[in-house]
């Protein structure tokens, strides 16, 4: 629906045109400087490059301040966010042209790992903010979550009084369901949504084995009845998950990007210090 | 010999205690007649701690008693610690049963055989001394003891079966209390619905039955009291009730005989009895004032009393409306006194026609008066606004065009389409260039509808002006009402409820439709399914294919919310066309415009998002939030950003609200059209702003009104929550709720539940907050038309 512009659209693409370009800047500065003693961070084109990626970085942090200024100003945190990500990804040029290709064991090549690590973690996000939200909605098909766990509790209500018209074999299934559906958790579990051991879906395995063995129509309607009670609940149980799951994959990221970003900052402090009090 | 006293005052109402307390301020000998042994019954009968409106808000009181808005109990004492200060001769126990005798010499009777003797007699008995009740002789029983008319305090009654007979504000009152006391209440209602209560108490009951808070049984009537049941004839036969008690509230009526014999004439048909400007009946000497003449609100009546009594005195007071309105004229240019100039606007101005100059005076309370220069506008094109201006003096120009402008002259009206339709303005006006200014009234919305519904002469200038208007607009501003007569004439107005049919598809008619309020989708069958082909918001017309080309319905034309529309006779508007080449072109046009659009949306997939949009309501709504699934990361920032501008609360539930395919449309307001939530505010404090924001004032009262009348759930009562620190002292110290997020509110003395709703962020720069704070371009917040035109383009 293009009622909607997304953040990586806004202003027909501004942002990524204004990287590209700065990138392509950096890019024909770099090779047509060439000082002696090679490419490197100190000479004044690295010094500069230096300095810009330093700027970019701290503004860059700054999203996250900005995000939660609620109603200040008169801007979208969409512009932001594009902004955010474009000029985010041409730091990996920007950064890389500062160091001249020099690498080795030290603080300034760890800024440098920490700052990829940051942007890569991005590019997570990015790519999990295009390809989840629409899988969220096909997952849900229109129903809300609070419905769904609403509906859950009103299944129980009826699975207890299945479970009593009927033989006491069924009672396990109504229990397994009852006591070991378990939507959330841990991390992994929360992440991976798996249903594998939901106790719906146990449940209805043993209500389908039991009613086989049933004779009176009456109990075996009954039995269909805790069959599809069972597995409807099943469903929304793995629906849930799977809509916990997703997520949890559009937030995951930010556990690396956010303290990483932390890190670099602090090691940024590192490299700049060092580099003009003990060159 | 007995005392001749000046004036006697026959009730303790707010009319005769006012009035009581006037003659004893001003040292009149007076005498005031109560039937009970306490002052004013009626208040004294209201429910234990009812809350008493002090309605219309804008009139000033202009009594010696003391009144506002405030509980029953509270102004009860006002009155008696008034009295007795002004030391207000009080005869309680005093049912008076006849007045005798002409001006100056009146006898009263009591019904002790007591006799009183006065000059003037001031009748304020209102009506409810005389309530409607059960007739015992067609209703065995009803005489048996269990049934009252009245309910003094709702927590006498706990766990007990109780039948509330009647389908008024008093019974549905008096039902709700009772059933939240935890009674087992059914509410006896005659007709098929609660039609005659105030809407908010319409709402109330609705619930109520809904929650099954209590029962309903309607299409009832009583046809037996037994000891402890009742039985009622309904549709589906007779049934017995179990009851400890029935609550009987079926109004109340003038007590005509006594009213007759005293001196006042009911006219044919008439309610109250027949009094003149100065509140004196048929009968000189004998005044009536309050409820009984036809005044059943406080303030009126207490004004009336103190007036009465300077008329009797001859020293009369301008009454205090017309002080009010004295201060408003003087911007009038050769404004002198009240009266003439309530008569010259009677005179000048068609839509007042029907009223008296009692009530185009306090009409003209609720108006402003506005003067402009020679070019000085009155309004502008696209501006938010509801109100309706009436040209008093002078005329006004409506540049269409920079060639095509309009004209109007005293005694016109115009603004009626954003009273109608709640639609932006559609042109700017001004005071005429050549001219030498104009006087024009603005009248509010909320007294314009009233002026509308209590004037059938009001209602038809209205409406007839109204359709030649819109089809001067959308046709041609050539056409004249001359040229229109016979079609408007002819006109039809209809109403239609949501998802009712306009027009069918493949149907023979050949009328046109002009949509007033509300809007319409149009659609075809296309295989066993409706397919939307076009929303047509208020304003249009419809059914122009048919008409022109005689041909059969192309397609199907439904309601999407309540709407008002007018049918236009198929031959006459043809007769018309075929008079009128230049119009016929115009039409044509438009329908190849129509047509062609009708073609570019067949795309199956725009067509179900548009029919979803406006199943959801989204075709009454002047700014709505629709959110874009695919790009919603669920961070809930809209929320957030939402509570954080609005002192903690969020008036946006983003995961709540229906959803299709990608489009989600959460709980917030849409800021419809026409509001429901402003239908039924007593203090008037929802209001719309100059930007179509509708939002609640500080005057809310918190009574829940707009909640229950709000079909989107978008209103919430709430308390605030405590107020917490900003970002950084929750960045560098923690604390428990961040940015967004706040603590449960509890509501206190202080921190009383108050609605609370969108107000589109017409305080802050930028827009709304939920927008603003939406990091992927997930939100977007705007009217259906620019919503459409987006989707389809974007196909």
């Amino acid at each position: 629906m293009s009622a909607h512009t997304s953040f990586l659209a806004h202003e027909r693409f501004k942002w990524f045109k204004l990287s590209a370009w700065l990138c392509l800047i950096c890019i024909v500065i770099y090779s047509w400087y060439s000082p002696i003693g090679g490419r490197n961070g100190g000479t004044w084109v690295g010094y500069g490059l230096g300095g810009l990626g330093l700027l970019m970085i701290l503004w860059l942090s700054w999203l996250g301040v900005k995000k939660r200024g609620f109603a200040q100003g008169n801007h979208t945190i969409r512009g932001w966010t594009s902004a955010h990500v474009y000029l985010g990804l041409s730091l990996i040029i920007i950064a890389t042209l500062h160091t001249g290709f020099e690498f080795g064991w030290n603080v300034h090549t760890l800024a440098y790992v920490l700052m990829m690590t940051v942007i890569l973690s991005g590019g997570f996000g990015v790519f999990a903010y295009l390809r989840y939200p629409r899988k969220m909605s096909e997952n849900m098909s229109g129903a809300s979550a609070s419905g769904l766990r609403k509906e859950m509790s009103d299944l129980d209500v009826r699975l207890q009084r299945l479970a009593q018209r009927l033989p006491d074999s069924f009672a396990e299934a109504a229990r397994l369901s009852i006591e070991s559906t378990k939507v959330g958790g841990g991390f992994f579990k929360l992440l991976g949504g798996s249903s594998r051991s939901c106790g719906s879906a146990r449940g209805r395995d043993i209500a389908r084995e039991q009613a086989a063995s049933l004779i009176d129509p009456d109990q075996q309607s009954v039995a269909t009845e805790m069959v599809s009670t069972l597995s409807r609940k099943a469903e929304i149980a793995s629906r849930l998950r799977k809509d916990l799951s997703f997520k949890a994959m559009m937030d995951v990221w930010l556990w690396l990007h956010v303290p990483m970003t932390l890190g670099l900052i602090a090691s940024l402090a590192a490299h700049v210090l060092i580099v003009f009090f003990y060159w | 010999m007995t005392e001749i006293y000046e004036i006697a005052i026959v009730g303790s109402g707010p009319a005769g205690a006012s009035a009581a307390a006037r003659a004893a301020q001003l040292g009149v000998s007076h005498v005031l007649l109560e039937r009970t042994d306490h002052l004013s019954d009626t208040i004294f009968k209201y429910q234990r701690g009812k809350y008493v409106m002090a309605t219309p808000d804008n009139l000033p009181l202009q009594s010696d008693l003391r009144f506002e808005a405030d509980t029953r109990e509270n102004i009860l004492g006002w009155w008696d610690d008034g009295m007795e200060q002004f030391g207000v001769n009080v005869k309680f126990n005093a049912e008076v049963t006849g007045v005798e005798g002409e001006k100056g010499d009146f006898t009263i009777t009591t019904a002790a055989g007591e006799t009183v003797k006065a000059k003037h007699v001031i009748m304020a008995i209102g009506l409810q001394g005389n309530l409607r009740q059960l007739d015992a002789s067609s209703i065995p029983g009803a005489d048996n003891g269990l049934t009252e008319y009245q309910l003094d305090d709702p927590a006498d009654y706990w766990d007990k079966d109780v039948i509330v007979i009647g389908a008024g504000d008093a019974a549905i009152e008096n039902a709700v209390a009772l059933a939240q006391n935890d009674n087992r209440v059914t509410i006896v209602n005659r007709k098929r619905e609660f039609a005659r209560a105030k809407s908010g108490n319409i709402s109330l009951i609705l619930t109520a039955i809904k929650d099954e808070l209590l029962e309903c049984a309607y299409n009832a009537s009583p046809v037996k009291v037994n000891d402890n049941s009742m039985v009622l004839k309904t549709p589906e036969g007779e049934r017995v009730v179990p009851a400890d008690r029935v609550i009987a509230r079926l109004g109340a009526i003038a007590p005509r005989g006594f009213v007759e014999a005293a001196g006042g004439v009911f006219e044919d048909g008439a309610d109250y009895p027949r009094v003149n400007e100065i509140y004196e009946s048929d009968r000189p000497g004998v005044f009536i004032i309050g409820a009984l003449a036809g005044y059943p609100l406080i303030k009126h009546c207490m004004n009336q009393g103190y007036e009465v009594v300077h008329t009797i005195i001859g020293d009369p007071v301008e009454s205090i409306v017309r002080q009010e309105l004295a201060k408003k004229f003087t911007i009038i240019p050769g404004f002198t006194d009240v009266q003439s100039m309530l008569e010259r606007i009677k005179a000048n101005v068609p839509l007042f026609q029907g009223l008296t100059l009692l009530q185009l005076g306090e009409f003209m309370l609720d108006a402003d008066i506005h003067f402009r220069k020679p070019g000085e506008t009155f309004m502008e094109k696209d501006e938010a606004g509801d109100s309706l201006f009436v040209i008093h003096e002078g005329g006004v120009e409506i540049p269409v065009t920079p060639e095509m402008i309009f004209r109007l002259d005293q005694g016109a009206f115009f603004g009626e389409m954003g009273l109608i339709m709640g639609r932006r303005r559609t042109a700017t006006v001004m005071a005429d260039r050549s001219g030498q200014g104009a006087v024009c009234i603005e009248i509010p919305r909320t007294a314009a509808l009233k002026l509308i519904a209590s004037s059938p002469q009001a209602k038809k200038v209205m409406d007839d002006t109204a359709i030649l208007r819109q089809l001067q607009t959308f046709l041609s501003p050539d056409l004249t009402a001359d040229d229109l007569r016979e079609v408007i004439d002819a006109a039809i107005p209809k109403t239609y409820s949501r998802g009712e049919t306009l027009i069918e598809e493949g149907d023979q008619g050949d009328s046109l439709y002009v949509i007033r309020s509300g809007s319409c989708t149009v659609s075809r069958k296309v295989g066993a399914s409706d397919v939307v082909l076009a929303y047509v918001p208020a304003g249009q017309f419809v059914g122009e294919m048919a008409l022109l080309y005689h041909q059969t319905r192309s397609a199907s034309v439904r309601a999407n919310v309540p709407t008002e529309a007018v049918e236009l006779d198929g031959a006459l508007f043809r007769s018309l066309l075929d008079a009128n080449p230049k119009l016929r072109a115009v039409v044509d046009a438009k329908a190849r415009e129509r047509a062609e659009e009708n073609q570019k949306q067949g795309d199956d997939d725009i067509s179900r998002k548009i029919e979803f949009m406006t199943s959801v309501g989204l075709g009454e709504a002047t700014n709505a939030i629709v959110i874009d699934e695919d790009l919603c990361v669920r961070c809930d920032y809209c929320e957030k950003a939402c509570a954080d501008t609005h002192d903690g609360v969020s008036r946006l539930d983003r995961a709540s609200g229906p959803t299709y395919a990608n489009i989600h449309v959460p709980i917030s307001c849409r800021h419809c059209e026409q509001p429901h939530c402003m239908a039924d505010c007593p203090p008037n404090a929802l209001q719309r702003d100059p930007d179509g924001a509708v939002y609640v004032n500080e005057t809310c009262i918190g009574c829940g009104n707009c909640e229950r009348n709000c079909p989107y759930d978008a209103i919430k009562m709430s308390a605030l929550p405590e107020p917490k620190g900003g970002l950084f002292s929750w960045l560098l110290f923690g604390g428990k709720f961040g940015p967004g997020e706040a603590a449960k509110p509890k509501k206190s003395k202080e921190n009383k539940e108050m609605s609370r709703k969108c107000d589109l962020c017409r305080d802050v720069d930028g827009g709304p907050s939920c927008v603003k704070a939406c990091p992927t371009g997930a939100v977007i917040r705007m009217g259906p038309e620019e919503l459409f035109k987006r989707i389809r383009e974007g196909a």
